[in-house]
């Protein structure tokens, strides 16, 4: 099957590539970028219409938890793979914090297979750090990575004694692949439920500060500097955060992180109704922190946008937001909210903005993807900018509806998910 | 009803009582204000009146306080209401227990009002957007506890005569204290000055943002001041490390009379209780002149009266 996608604005990151040209997609691979209307009709080739859209390379995730194995009830590969590819992401990496975890080759053989059977997009799983993710016992990297882990991590539970994470560190640079940090002090975020600071006083529920981040992002860049191993920070929310990685970067130590949309998009006055949909780890921080987030992105300290992902079941998220688990889900919301708060806001260049789901992250776990170039797999997703939609939770794909941004009016939609050469979405259906 | 006694015609227009911090200044002084009448009810002989005749209160309390629970139900009863009492100890509580059958006990009493009282902030607020019945917080984990807040303004007006301007000083674990919260959105609001003291692991971040000013030191804070409002220290509330004994807490922030001096000649002290005698406060000061924390507790029936009248959308004469 040849798809020839005719006339869209297409944008490549990398090769800052950004012109109206026709894509030829021919046996899963991208053959040929061409002058629009230049060539003469290919026999067997189905003509995609991308006038008024964009095209660029398909959207990556790296930092998805899709709760199989365990939580079938919250997601499932199926449902979360459906879901990364109605969010016009192609491949997303799934943390190893299932049930039982991904800190050894059979678990993530398991995935890989389900991924085979039932899943609509790429997914690379992310093995464990320590054995049962308890920062206890280094884990068999070499095992994971030659199951085929692009990156290791205990994400979820921050690993707290830094003599380890130095040894861990100093190992994984064997295999040239990152490990990425949830940057916790747990002894600082104790059983916080919210940012701390004026909110947390005015609602009177227990604060987390900014400093349980920032004090682990510091330890992570010394131990980066001490190691010369690659770390890659999770989720980064705070003002504080974006400093010392902006400083680490200019001193050349080897680090990169990630924000989430809801980090440049929320602040802590969102909790104000206790929507347990507002509770999330690390926690939406103030105003100040948001514009920190987006000066961040704007000169490169934060290179990528992950979702970070976490389903949770209607009767857990249904408690007192004391009681109620961390999470938001995020695949189908990702790109308008990019599109909306940061294009459409002009706090990023469109391309600026795609470079940070797509080349860079394929950049980091050092993947072959995320790129509109001749010869590489024909991962494409193509995006109508003027469409627009209210964010509808109960149309979700995810088996989950934990979502903080429902009934909000967003622009920028995903029209088309291409994986390999083949069509897994169009207009928002998943095939 | 044989006597008449007026009260302005205004309407409160809310479906429920969540917090201090959300209401209007002209609501807390129609609250304020209506509350004298039903002081005045209280004195009479005959105390009771029929304006929720028919109507079902439920005090539903997934915390112990006998104290709130009591109030609320001598209120009700002179006020003519049905009242169910549903005490739900913590340890029975299942986990992953949600709010859903919260609100399904509650539409099935068919309650007009439910009082409710409950060890995590927040519950009453998602609740009043579930149920059509009236809610009223009783105490929400550390965020609210807006009747005693309007107790206290009340008694301090029924004194002063007047909120604006006094110097208030609120004194102890202000961070876990949801009469602390309540007392400074209202007292704020109707233009007192209000001072939080306590040890500095006991104040809230960035509370001087509510316009309070800090102290950790309790003579200073206290001079001068109008109105010295003293916290329950809970032991079994506060997390370890946050000051190491109550002996050193007492001999730090205790009020005695040799401290008391410095405070302003006519100082209101009050408590919400109940009191730790010998630790927040010595039984002396407790029982003194200046004492007002035995016409706080007098007071919360007619506050809490109001609070049932103006939220069974009564309005006018009673
Ligand atoms: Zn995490």
């Amino acid at each position: 099957m040849k798809l020839l996608i005719k006339g869209g604005r297409v944008i490549d990151p990398e090769s800052r590539l950004d012109k109206v040209a026709d894509l030829l997609i021919e046996n899963g691979k991208i053959k040929d970028i061409i002058k629009p209307d230049t060539r003469n009709p290919i026999p067997e080739t189905r003509i995609i219409d991308g006038k008024g859209k964009i095209v660029t390379p398909g959207l990556i995730d790296m930092h998805v938890h899709l709760r199989e194995p365990g939580r079938e009830d919250e997601e499932t590969i199926k449902s979360g793979t459906r879901a990364a590819a109605k969010g016009g992401f192609t491949t997303i990496c799934c943390m190893p914090n299932t049930s039982p975890c991904m800190d050894n080759h059979v678990v993530v053989e398991f995935v890989k297979s389900r991924v085979e059977k039932e899943g609509v997009i790429n997914v690379i799983p992310i093995g464990g750090i320590s054995k049962g993710l308890d920062g206890k016992e280094l884990a068999e990297i070499g095992e994971l990575v030659k199951a085929g882990v692009r990156a290791i991590s205990d994400d979820g539970n921050p690993l707290m004694d830094a003599g380890m994470m130095r040894r861990a560190l100093e190992y994984v640079k064997g295999f040239g692949i990152p490990l990425i940090s949830h940057c916790e002090d747990i002894n600082l975020s104790k059983d916080g439920v919210m940012n701390e600071g004026y909110m947390s006083t005015v609602l009177g529920m227990r604060g987390i500060p900014s400093a349980s981040e920032e004090v682990m992002v510091a330890r992570e860049i010394i131990l980066a500097q001490l190691t010369q191993s690659q770390v890659h920070i999770a989720h980064v929310s705070t003002k504080g955060s974006v400093a010392l990685i902006r400083d680490a970067k200019k001193k050349g130590i080897p680090i990169t992180c990630e924000t989430c949309p809801h980090y440049f998009v929320l602040t802590d006055e969102a909790c104000k109704d206790f929507n347990t949909n507002t509770k999330v780890n690390p926690p939406l921080r103030t105003s100040e922190d948001v514009q920190a987030i987006k000066e961040g992105l704007k000169d490169g300290t934060i290179d990528v946008i992950s979702t970070d992902h976490a389903p949770h079941a209607d009767f857990e998220k249904e408690l007192e937001y004391d009681k109620a688990p961390f999470g938001i889900v995020g695949l189908e919301t990702a790109l308008p909210l990019i599109f909306t708060e940061l294009v459409g806001k002009s706090v990023l260049s469109l391309s600026d903005a795609l470079s940070k789901v797509t080349i860079n992250p394929a950049l980091i776990l050092g993947i072959k993807k995320g790129r509109i170039k001749k010869g590489f797999p024909a991962d494409i997703t193509i995006i109508d900018p003027d469409l627009e939609e209210v964010v509808d939770v109960n149309r979700f794909l995810s088996k989950s509806r934990n979502s903080p941004f429902d009934g909000w009016k967003v622009k920028g939609i995903p029209v088309m998910t291409i994986v390999k050469g083949r069509i897994v979405m169009e207009d928002g259906k998943v095939l | 009803m044989n006597e008449v006694v007026d009260v302005r015609l205004k309407v409160f227009g809310r479906k429920d009582l969540l917090g201090l911090q959300d209401l209007h200044p002209d609501e807390i002084r129609l609250i304020l204000d209506t509350a004298r009448s039903f002081r005045e009810i209280s004195e009479r002989p005959i105390k009771k009146v029929p304006t929720l005749r028919g109507k079902t209160l439920v005090n539903l309390f997934y915390e112990p306080s006998t104290r709130t629970r009591t109030s609320f139900e001598i209120a009700a009863k002179r006020l003519s209401a049905d009242i169910i009492n549903i005490n739900v100890p913590q340890s029975s509580i299942v986990k992953g227990e949600g709010l859903k059958d919260t609100v399904k006990t509650i539409e099935a009493m068919e309650a007009s009002i439910v009082v409710i009282r409950h060890g995590q902030a927040g519950v009453p607020h998602i609740l009043a957007h579930m149920v059509k019945s009236s809610i009223i917080n009783a105490g929400d984990g550390a965020h609210e506890h807006p009747t005693q807040g309007l107790i206290d303004m009340f008694t301090i007006l029924e004194k002063k005569g007047s909120l604006e301007g006094l110097r208030i000083v609120i004194v102890g674990d202000i961070l876990h204290s949801r009469v602390a919260r309540s007392n400074i959105f209202g007292l704020t609001k109707m233009g007192a000055k209000v001072c939080v003291c306590g040890p500095p692991t006991l104040i809230p971040p960035k509370v001087e943002q509510l316009k309070v000013e800090v102290y950790y030191k309790l003579e200073e804070a206290i001079k001068d001041a109008d109105v010295i409002m003293l916290l329950r220290m809970q032991l079994e509330r506060q997390c370890p490390n946050l000051f190491p004994t109550l002996l050193e807490y007492t001999k730090l922030y205790g009020l005695n009379k040799e401290r008391l001096r410095v405070a302003s000649q006519d100082v209101l002290v009050m408590h919400p209780g109940p009191i730790n005698r010998g630790i927040e406060i010595t039984p002396d000061v407790a029982d003194s002149h200046y004492s007002v924390i035995c016409d706080q507790v007098r007071n919360g029936i007619a506050v809490r009266m109001t609070v049932l009248y103006l939220l069974s959308g009564n309005r006018g004469r009673l």
